[in-house]
Parts: structure tokens; C-alpha cells; sequence
């Protein structure tokens, strides 16, 4: 009887442990996001000299001084995420904690870990939070581009570093967001820009780091946005460049974004400073 | 020999389960699997699941802010006055600074004295500006640093329950209160 009770009793001490060592093997998601690169990146990345800039928004009307930069030339792919999420499993959709992304985050995949049947591996990834992104560029090493950098580049068109003064800028930019399932067509199948940084435009609108800067009064921030209502109903009054309607679209967007809300035209591509430029930075 | 036996099986159960209490599985939503590192006005670095167990009433901040900081700190101090006082030591009124380089624990210090917030509910948090940032996406607050001084910034209240959960947000200047109050001391009541 003795030895029975004994038995039963190191039995639970077994299961004891084992259910505290599997509490203490559950990771920390944002622990891990900001472990050392542990992937590489093969996206070719493109040096911006940087300079003054006039930022669209803010009644500021100060140029922005943006420091030197490396950007990379497209989108972060379905692939690449693919692996990502592979070495990364606190990521994985049905890992990730709710802090961190909506329900929806990467619904369409088929599983963890399986694309489904017709997604191109090399399309841009989409339906991922601001901090899956964040970690992802972490684990390569890089990080975000910040909103003033990716405007930056964004003022190019193929032929000037600066072409926000010419109407057909606009229009263009304004005419690839209209398209509808844009962001399902692979990158790198269109021309790049000045500067060589492809699909800035015509297939996803992208995260940047400090998105949550935009801040745009009224309507633009309460209430649900879901991917049909992105666009708020706010005046463009506080615009330096009336004309840019591109712009004011990317931050209207930018403006009803939360940093755990996945939307399916939404991604991501990351950035990186000039190594060694801190130094100049600091003196 | 037995006996023996058994009595170290016991001790080992009962160690193991010791250790083990308290360590219930975080909501998958909960602020506290934020793993940044913070310091208080008491000059105490922590990560914030040290403020786990209590209802938090949170607010972004920065004390050198002279246009809405002060309504909001006046909403938290508002607050303050329509929690129960039985509740008061199950709360935890959280101001966040946006501003890590000027508050410095220092700082809060002092900003929390000349407020008369130097209660033990009072927390006043800074860290880097990384962590900053991720904290005001958390609270879905958006920020921009718009000179050396001053910051533009959304007016947020946020309350979460003891497991970190957030449980209301009040958006705007003329918060009302009461409202908040009242979640907070129907979570006391019911942890």
C-alpha cells in the first residue's frame, strides 16, 4: 500500500517538473526579437546619400535633414518570411501572443509554415504586424526604414532623385494604389527607381519604424479599421504639398494603423545605417 | 526506509509545487511579455511584469510638456480621487514618459514630489528609446518628437487588469474620469 502511495507520488513529482520546465522553455517573443541576426538577408541593398527633405505632412515647414542610408532594393518576400518564421517559431501564426498581432495575422498561409497552393514565394509578404516585421529585420541584422527614409527614396521616379513637382509623379503612384490583387505579382518585375529601389509603389504599402509619428487629428485615429477603411475622411490641410495626393494617401493609411493590426496590401522591406557613420553622427 | 522515502517524495512535491505557484500562463495579449527594462522614480530598474497583480492606469507623458501633460496628469490625479481607497493598494497609477533623455528617475523624482504623487500607487517609468516607442505602439499612441523640447502626442488613458490585459482606453483631453474610476474599482473588486 506504502509503496503504491510512494510511486504515485514520485509520479506527480515527475509531472511536476516537467509541466514547470515546460513553463520555463516558453520563449519571450520580444526577448528573442531582439536576439543578434541569426539570418541572412540576400536583398541587395541600395546606398541613399540622404540630404534635406520637405516632409508632406506638419504645419513645420523646416526641411528634415536625413542622415546617409541603406535601403533594400525590394520587398521582404513570402520566402524569406517562410524562413524566418522557420527559425523563428515564436512568430509562426499560431504562436504568436495577440500583444504582438491581430487574428488575422498571416491567415492565408496554409499552416505554420506552408504557403499555400498559387501565392508566389517571391511576392511580397503581407497580413504582418509592425512587430513581426521589427523582428524579422532584426534577425537579418537590419532594421525599418524610418518614415522620413522611405519618403526619401519615394520622391524619385526613374529618371530624378526629386520628382514631386511633376503632376504625372502623382497620378502614377495614385493609379498602381487603385489596383486591385497588386500585391499577389512577384517583386522586381518593374522598372526601379533613380535610385534603383524597385516596387516602392505598385504592390504593397510598407511599415515603416516610426509610422505611429504620424499623428493626424479627429476621425483619422478612433474607431476599427479594417483593410477596406483604411483611408480616413481627414482634410489634407496641414499638407506642405497639396498637390502630392500619393503622399497624403500613404499617410492617411500610416495615421489609421495600430502596430499589431495585419493587413493584406501591407509589408514591409528593411533598412540599415552606413557602417561606421555613427561616427561621423556623433562628432 | 521507507518512510524516509516517502518523506523526501513529499518535501520534493511540495517544494516543486512552491515553486511552482504564481507562474500562471500570461494572457496571450498581456503587456507583461514585454521583456524591455525600466526604471521608477525610486531609481528601481524592472521589466514590467514587476507590476503584475495590480490594475494599471496608464498614461505617456513628459513633464517638461506644458500644453495637455498637465490635464492629463490632472485626469490621473482625478482619478486617483474616485478609486476607493481599499482599492488604492491594488492599483497602480502608471505615468510613462515619452522623454527618456530629460526624465531621468531624477527627474520623476522630483516631478512626482512637486505633483503630490509620492504615494506608493504612483509609478512613474522611463527606459530607452526603443522600448519607448514599442510601449506607445502598445497603447496604440502615436508621438513625434517635433523639436529639442517638445513633443506632439495623442492624449490616451489605458487601463489594464492585473494579468496585464487592457481592458478600456479613454482617447482625448477631457477624459472622463469617472468612467475609468469605475473599471478600476470593479477589477479590485472582483481580484
Amino acid at each position: 500500500m506504502k509503496i503504491q502511495f510512494i510511486y504515485i507520488i514520485t509520479f506527480s513529482v515527475v509531472i511536476w517538473c516537467a509541466s514547470c520546465s515546460r513553463e520555463e522553455a516558453v520563449p519571450d517573443v520580444a526577448a528573442q526579437g531582439l536576439q543578434a541576426a541569426q539570418l541572412t538577408s540576400r536583398v541587395k541593398m541600395v546606398q541613399i546619400p540622404g540630404g534635406r527633405y520637405q516632409p508632406f505632412y506638419g504645419t513645420d515647414t523646416a526641411l528634415v535633414k536625413v542622415e546617409p542610408f541603406l535601403i533594400d532594393e525590394r520587398p521582404v518576400t513570402n520566402g524569406e518570411f517562410l524562413e524566418f518564421v522557420k527559425a523563428y517559431p515564436q512568430w509562426q501564426r499560431s504562436q504568436v501572443k495577440r500583444l504582438y498581432a491581430d487574428t488575422n495575422y498571416l491567415h492565408n498561409w496554409v499552416a505554420d509554415t506552408l504557403l499555400p497552393a498559387g501565392i508566389d514565394a517571391d511576392a511580397a509578404v503581407t497580413q504582418l504586424s509592425w512587430y513581426a516585421a521589427k523582428a524579422y529585420a532584426a534577425a537579418v541584422g537590419k532594421r525599418l526604414p524610418m518614415l522620413d527614409e522611405w519618403e526619401l527614396v519615394a520622391m524619385a521616379d526613374e529618371v530624378v532623385p526629386n520628382a514631386r513637382q511633376k503632376k504625372s509623379y502623382s497620378d502614377r503612384i495614385v493609379d498602381f494604389y487603385l489596383v486591385k490583387n497588386r500585391q499577389y505579382n512577384a517583386v522586381k518585375q518593374s522598372p526601379p527607381n533613380y535610385w534603383g529601389v524597385y516596387n516602392l509603389f505598385d504592390l504593397v504599402w510598407e511599415w515603416t519604424d516610426d509610422f505611429n509619428s504620424v499623428l493626424v487629428t479627429g476621425d483619422a485615429r478612433s474607431g476599427d479599421y479594417s483593410d477596406n477603411n483604411l483611408f480616413c475622411a481627414g482634410s489634407a490641410t496641414s499638407a506642405t504639398d497639396v498637390l502630392n495626393y500619393a503622399a497624403f494617401m500613404r499617410f492617411s493609411m500610416r495615421a489609421g494603423l495600430k502596430a499589431h493590426y495585419t493587413v493584406g496590401n501591407l509589408g514591409f522591406r528593411c533598412a540599415k545605417d552606413i557602417p561606421g557613420n555613427g561616427d561621423i553622427k556623433n562628432q | 526506509m521507507k518512510q524516509l522515502f516517502f518523506i523526501l517524495a513529499a518535501s520534493f512535491l511540495f517544494f516543486s509545487c512552491k515553486e511552482n505557484t504564481g507562474k500562471k500562463q500570461l494572457p496571450s495579449n498581456s503587456i507583461f511579455h514585454l521583456a524591455t527594462q525600466w526604471q521608477d522614480q525610486r531609481n528601481q530598474s524592472y521589466q514590467l511584469n514587476a507590476l503584475k497583480g495590480k490594475t494599471l492606469v496608464v498614461v505617456m507623458i513628459y513633464t517638461s510638456c506644458k500644453a495637455t501633460c498637465p490635464l492629463l496628469v490632472a485626469d490621473m490625479k482625478e482619478i486617483e480621487k474616485q478609486i476607493k481607497p481599499e482599492y488604492l493598494s491594488k492599483t497602480s497609477l502608471v505615468l510613462v514618459t515619452i522623454d527618456p533623455k530629460t526624465d531621468t528617475p531624477e527627474h520623476l523624482a522630483g516631478f512626482a514630489k512637486a505633483g503630490g504623487m509620492d504615494a506608493p500607487h504612483w509609478v512613474f517609468l522611463r527606459s530607452d528609446e526603443a522600448a519607448t516607442q514599442e510601449f506607445a505602439n502598445v497603447l496604440s499612441m502615436k508621438y513625434k518628437k517635433i523639436s529639442p523640447i517638445d513633443f506632439s502626442h495623442s492624449n490616451i488613458i489605458s487601463v489594464f487588469n492585473p494579468d496585464g490585459e487592457l481592458i478600456l482606453q479613454e482617447e482625448g483631453t477631457g477624459i472622463n474620469a469617472e468612467k475609468i474610476a469605475g473599471k478600476v474599482n470593479e477589477t479590485a473588486k472582483n481580484s
